[in-house]
């Protein structure tokens, strides 16, 4: 019966509806749900599920409402700001508030160091940065097209690009042993792969700074990536919605500066993504922005913007706080500094216990590096392990897996969406865990390692297993339920 | 190679439709009583600027929806950081709630069964991305709202094939239309998957009465296909005893425990009802679980803010001021409708007989220099250029008779309206197309009056 009625709801509904394009099964999120019905609190649940798989800005909200307590007028809803009700309240024109357009515009060549110049009339709106993937996919690509795209990459970009859009994702394959760098070689592969499978390649979809690695690509990369796809005449979409996330050395440059001074290119092929999601921590007030250098993209996309428009009540308070440029300057330089300190304290604790991770200079996460705890140097065991550290080290981190990385081994590990004690908690938590694989295994070789330290493992993952899951190895089925954070 | 994508570079946008043409020449000359009183009137945007009054009031009684709580607590943070699709549980409780009583809680809805969306411009395409595979078909009464041709076609995919709808029975939706519509999709190869209806009506502004109900269900129920109702002017009917939402026709012929029920989906807004298009507040309501799962999913295209949505949760919250707002709207509205119809009537020109919406369907078929779109092209650029009201001719949604335009009455003051009635009071008394016109305006006004009442 049951079966029967799923088969007609797959008739009567699109494919697009009931096929797994979502991609909500991916074990990236898998992970929320232990969180989800477990979270950490340092007193209610202080051995709960402690959430960093979710890369989140929480480190400057005391000055952000402080600046929204001292500007009531940037509120329509107060005293102060209720005469601007209506006229906001009314306003729908796809173009965008101006002084919206001109804030982001502004903020966004502050972030650049003002080393690049953004024209507001280029700047369109989405429903997050998830929107403006989409709605760059719907303009650039038809279906069955193809855009490059380097490894690991965050995984909604499989949903975001490709599920509504009949698009594909295709890897350009990135290496440890070069600390992750896209190569020239690396992306002639993936395109003459592509050629030979008869795919159309479009475009080119590159993140900088880099989800999940947390790496700024350098000039040279950069003017490699802006070259290639000069040459075979193909977009590139630039996310860099992590762009005001650097906090050391070496700095973020934006591909608009090598467009501007470093290397000649047809302009018309270049588009960025950018948010307020990562950079300020408002992933609630969708405020998605695409900016194209490409006058007929921009036009199209504008027009698409009206399936996910920002609130006007937000770009009223958005405008306000961005063109405020003494606090803008604040909140960058003390982002920096927190976020700074904070992935200086996880990194140094974790090397103390000989846990590496990836040099990184950007991003609300690290690359960690767990590939000597591997029983074995493949995706199965990354999975085993990712399996303990939920449900037993209880951190919700997310797998190499779930980022396409192609080596097994690589966690993602967000570190700014919670306070300074779960942080102390959580390196507490590793320590003590890696400790005690380190006494049962040799850290050389996973070949090494003693029986019964293999023994202890395995039993361990098998009761995990008949507790929880069944015998699904490397996908289990992901629930229904949002991945994403609810509102206390 | 083709550097844009087919969608990037087609017309399915819709938007060199008349309808989009007049705004702009709005935008070029726009009409200010003080600094431009001799520029373009804006009737083609059907916005509710009547009752702003109202809300206003109750933010200035209502601190507390600012995100700061009157115990100096905050919950910024929790907002800033809300990215939940199922969006904020109060929120929607509160909505549903508005929603059953702008139908005089004749129906009851389960939160759960509602998504979020950006506007109803969202929900409308997220709905036909579930409902139908690209090339397949939905058939609409004409006339209908033009942004439909971007909303339901554009990136989907989706075909519309249009429902024959004429003036000689006050366009409502016949039987015959039905089936003829429906046999020229088979003509056209097209799988059809349901039938899209807008009720109140937009452009008409009529609600769909109980003959239209029953052949719509009848049809959807033998065809086996699914029933979309955009009921975003639900709030807008004058006399709300006439409105009645498809989900009660639905259960008015006990069929809630059939197939039939999980291929009803409503899709509403707060943009016509509060008049707060810039808010994009919109949404899906479904029984159907599948469709709410997929589109809950898609809905992270085009969420609803979660500034707005809090702020919304504690107005919808305030159930003295809904109710009081619902009534007074509408009795404004009325007030209005009423106003622009008495105008255009006492100089020859009538109205169809409507009950609900921002806007009137107007007749100027007297006015036409011949009974062809042309002519109707002509009429409007005069009313447009030397007239100065951007009102929308009835070729851009879909009429099949010409001489129908949609005038919109709510979204300027009073005078301004009294204005453009003036202004096009001094067209028809003084159009230069000679005696035929004038001579033959006194006959056609009375046959016509005949046809118009619904």
């Amino acid at each position: 019966m049951e079966f029967s009625l799923k088969n007609e709801q797959q008739q009567l509904l699109s494919k697009m509806a009931t096929n797994d394009g979502h991609g909500e099964n991916s074990p990236y999120f898998d992970g929320w749900k232990a969180y989800d019905s477990d979270p950490y609190h340092p007193t209610r649940n202080p051995n709960g599920v402690i959430q960093m798989g979710l890369a989140e800005n929480q480190l400057c909200f005391d000055l952000i409402e402080e600046w929204v307590l001292n500007n009531p007028e940037a509120s329509i809803c107060t005293a102060e700001g209720a005469n601007k009700f209506m006229e906001v309240a009314i306003y729908q024109d796809y173009h965008g508030l101006p002084e919206f357009r001109n804030a982001v515009a502004r903020f966004m060549e502050k972030v650049r160091g003002d080393r690049v110049k953004f024209d507001p009339n280029r700047i369109v709106m989405s429903g997050g940065a998830t929107g403006a993937h989409e709605t760059l996919a719907f303009c650039l690509a038809d279906p069955e097209d193809a855009f490059l795209v380097p490894t690991p990459y965050y995984p909604g970009f499989d949903r975001d690009l490709r599920w509504r859009t009949g698009m594909q994702l295709l890897p350009i394959v990135c290496h440890s042993s070069n600390d992750f760098k896209v190569t020239k070689e690396s992306m002639e592969a993936a395109y003459q792969k592509a050629q030979e499978a008869n795919i159309r390649v479009k475009g080119f979809l590159l993140n900088n700074p880099s989800n999940p690695l947390g790496t700024v690509l350098d000039r040279e990369t950069l003017i490699d990536i802006v070259t290639f796809i000069n040459d075979k005449n193909i977009h590139l979409i630039c996310d860099e919605i992590y762009s005001a996330t650097v906090f050391s050395q070496p700095e973020f440059i934006s591909i608009s500066e090598i467009i501007e001074h470093d290397v000649q290119c047809n302009r018309d092929l270049i588009h960025l993504v950018y948010s307020l999601s990562k950079d300020l921590g408002f992933p609630g007030f969708r405020v998605g922005i695409l900016y194209s250098y490409n006058d007929a993209v921009v036009s199209c996309a504008r027009k698409m913007s009206s399936f996910g428009l920002v609130s006007t009540q937000t770009q009223h308070l958005i405008a306000s706080m961005l063109s405020d440029e003494a606090f803008m300057d604040k909140i960058i330089s003390t982002s920096s500094e927190r976020l700074a300190a904070r992935h200086g304290l996880f990194t140094r604790g974790l090397a103390q216990v000989g846990i590496g991770t990836l040099k990184s200079s950007a991003g609300l996460y690290f690359w960690m590096d767990l590939r000597r705890l591997l029983r074995e140097s493949t995706f199965e065991a990354e999975m085993e392990l990712w399996r303990i550290i939920i449900h037993e080290v209880k951190l919700n981190v997310s797998p190499g897996l779930s980022f396409h990385c192609s080596e097994p081994g690589w966690f993602r590990v967000c570190f700014a969406n919670m306070d300074d004690e779960s942080v102390r908690v959580a390196l507490r938590r590793i320590h003590k865990f890696v400790l005690v694989q380190g006494k049962a295994t040799e850290p050389t070789t996973p070949k090494s390692r003693c029986g019964s330290s293999k023994l202890q493992l395995s039993l361990s993952f098998r009761r995990l297993d008949e507790r929880v899951m069944g015998s699904h190895m490397m996908s289990p089925h992901s629930p229904m339920a949002s991945p994403l954070v609810r509102a206390t | 190679m083709e550097m844009l994508s087919k969608k990037a570079t087609c017309k399915s946008h819709g938007q060199d439709s008349s309808y989009f043409l007049g705004w702009q020449e709005y935008e070029k000359n726009p009409f200010n009583e003080d600094t431009n009183p001799l520029g373009i009137i804006q009737m083609g945007l059907a916005e509710n600027q009547l009752s702003f009054d109202l809300l206003e009031s109750w933010l200035a009684r209502n601190p507390d929806a600012t995100m700061f709580g009157s115990n100096g607590g905050s919950i910024f943070k929790e907002l800033a950081l809300f990215q939940d699709y199922h969006g904020l549980q109060t929120f929607k409780t509160e909505l549903v709630e508005f929603m059953a009583e702008i139908r005089r809680n004749k129906v009851r809805f389960d939160p759960q069964k509602l998504v979020l969306t950006a506007g109803a411009t969202s929900a409308n395409e997220t709905l036909m991305f579930c409902l139908a595979e690209p090339g397949e078909a939905f058939l609409i009464p004409t006339p209908y709202y033009p942004g439909f041709d971007r909303d339901l076609k554009w990136r989907t995919g989706v075909k519309i094939v249009p429902i024959h709808c004429s003036s000689l029975n006050g366009f409502r939706i016949t039987k015959a239309a039905l089936d003829e519509a429906y046999d020229e999709a088979l003509k056209l190869n097209l799988r059809v998957k349901g039938v899209f209806i807008t009720n109140p009506s937009n452009p008409l502004g009529t609600t769909m009465n109980q003959d239209e109900f029953n052949h719509v269900i009848s049809f959807a129920v033998s065809k086996n296909i699914h029933i979309v109702s955009d009921e975003i002017y639900a709030g807008t009917v004058f006399d709300s005893s006439k409105f009645t939402s498809i989900i009660e026709a639905v259960m008015d012929r006990n069929l809630e425990k059939t197939d039939i029920w999980s291929r009803i989906h409503v899709v509403s807004s707060l943009s016509k009802d509060l008049g707060l298009p810039g808010f994009r507040i919109g949404m899906i309501y479904s029984n159907n679980e599948t469709l709410i799962a997929a589109a809950t999913k898609m809905s992270s295209f085009g969420l609803v803010s979660s500034q707005t949505q809090y702020l919304l949760s504690k107005l919808l919250g305030d159930k003295k001021f809904t109710r009081h707002y619902i009534q007074e709207n509408q009795r404004r509205l009325k007030k209005r409708q009423q106003v622009l119809v008495s105008g255009l009537q006492s100089y020859g020109i009538p109205c169809l007989k409507s009950n609900a919406g921002l806007f009137c369907w107007v007749d100027m078929r007297n006015l036409l220099s011949s009974n062809a779109f042309e002519a109707e092209m002509e009429l409007w650029k005069k009313i447009l250029y030397e007239v100065g009201l951007n009102i929308s001719p009835g070729s851009s949604c879909h009429c099949t008779e010409p001489g129908w335009f949609r005038v919109c009455f709510a979204n300027m003051s009073q005078e301004t309206l009294n204005l453009s009635i003036h202004r096009l009071q001094a067209f028809v008394t003084s159009n230069g197309d000679g005696n035929y016109q004038n001579q033959k305006l006194s006959t056609r006004i009375s046959r016509r009056n005949s046809l118009v009442v619904s």
